[in-house]
């Protein structure tokens, strides 16, 4: 599977692992390892990331470790999601993202994350449609009212959130596609 | 947008091309003075939805409203009289007639609608200003650049003031700054005299012009933008 160019953000990559948390409890090094597989091909998650995120989740109650493993090797914890993690995971994939450089990786993990989850995507990408047309609006109001200066700003600003948006109308044309080489790679 | 009574509204509405459900139950509400932008994919049916609410097409199932009047109920020859005097619409070629000016052209909706020949002149005349055409008058309509030629029939549209403006892809046929100028002056001549408009689009930068976006996604209006709607 190819997942190019996710530089994810630290708050992105703890939800990513609560999402692949969300149908059943994992090890760290299985979340590491199906994490690259789904979002960190070109820039894995490294393992003290893992474990950093995971400690921070626990800290917050939105992870528990549900057991101890240590057969014939180093103890292992096995990690299951709470209440709170599932509410908090929900809350996030719900919220559209601010248009910033890099809100790309946000825009797929969330996307990736509610398939995992077998959540519709086309409710958050219709939601982010929604908040990216909202901006253009106000973008192009301020183009309508400044001077030339402002215009071309509010322009460049324009053509990124445009590019945006053809990023979400692409991906809402290939869920089904997406969808058959996530369940593929969960096996 | 206020959401009071709307001027506009599709309630249901079914529209089939022989095994293809182009809409699949579309429930659509357009405000007075409103300007909506209908987007989504290729093949979604929006343009089937601009047809049915503009009387073009009759839906199998559903309702459509003009204020109190059920354009279901009205016969072919009704439904025209309506879209002639209610009605303006401006599709992404112009569709002007090549062989006669711009003047011509504006004037050619009245003269259609029934008015003398210098009345029709007359009133079509401010909308050289207006949209930023002047200069144009006599030139013939195969002879003016995609732009202009959209003003024109932009113009041809709004000189009747209809009470709705369908506009199906409008800057398709142009290039970013000409569509810009398009989308400017018929923000500004609409909200000028108070024409609801309801435009298809598939580009985000056009649809920012409006005062909000609806989603049409295998025949219907997709749940997170029903906000406004019946």
């Amino acid at each position: 599977m190819l997942y190019t160019g996710c530089i994810v953000e630290d708050m992105t990559a703890s939800f990513a692992l609560l999402g692949l948390l969300h149908n059943e409890p994992s090890y760290g090094y299985d979340l590491k390892k199906t994490y690259d597989a789904l979002f960190g091909r070109e820039k894995p998650l490294a393992f003290g990331q893992v474990y950093a995120t995971l400690a921070r989740l626990l800290r917050d109650k939105q992870v528990s470790v549900e057991g101890l493993d240590q057969q014939g090797g180093p103890e292992r914890k096995r990690y299951a999601i709470t209440p709170v993690g599932r509410s908090e995971l929900a809350t996030w994939l719900g919220k559209p993202e601010l248009a910033h450089p890099g809100v790309q990786s946000t825009l797929f993990v969330k996307v990736a994350t509610a398939i995992l989850i077998d959540k519709s995507p086309h409710e958050f990408l219709d939601a982010q449609r929604a908040a990216h047309l909202q901006r253009m609006r106000e973008l192009t109001k301020l183009r309508r009212e400044g001077d030339l200066a402002q215009t071309l700003r509010a322009d460049y600003a324009l053509f990124h959130l445009e590019a945006d948006l053809r990023w979400i109308d692409t991906t809402e044309a290939r869920i089904k596609e997406l969808t058959q080489e996530i369940q593929g790679e969960r096996g | 947008m206020k959401e009071g009574r709307p001027l506009l509204r599709a309630s249901g509405v079914h529209k089939s091309f022989g095994e293809v459900q182009a809409l699949r139950g579309a429930d659509l509400a357009v405000q007075p003075g409103e300007i909506l932008a209908i987007m989504g994919p290729s093949g979604s049916g929006k343009s089937t939805l601009l047809h049915c609410l503009a009387g073009i097409l009759v839906p199998e199932k559903g309702e459509v409203w003009l204020e109190d009047t059920k354009l279901n109920d009205l016969s072919e020859e009704a439904r025209t009289k309506l879209r002639r005097e209610q009605y303006g619409f401006v599709f992404q070629f112009g569709q002007l007639v090549p062989e006669l000016t711009a003047l011509e052209n504006i004037a050619l909706s009245l003269l259609l609608a029934g008015q003398k020949r210098s009345e029709a002149f007359a009133a079509s005349e401010p909308w050289f200003d207006q949209l930023d055409i002047r200069g144009l008058e006599n030139r013939r309509a195969g002879e003016i650049s995609g732009g202009q030629a959209q003003r024109v029939a932009l113009a041809r549209a709004l000189v009747l003031k209809p009470k709705v403006l369908f506009a199906d892809e409008p800057t398709g046929s142009l290039d970013t700054l000409a569509g810009e100028k398009v989308m400017e002056l018929l923000t500004k001549a609409t909200k000028d005299q108070q024409t609801t408009v309801v435009l298809v689009t598939h580009d985000a930068r056009v649809a920012a012009y409006a005062d909000r976006e609806v989603i049409v996604r295998d025949g219907t209006i997709s749940k997170a933008e029903r906000r406004g709607n019946v």
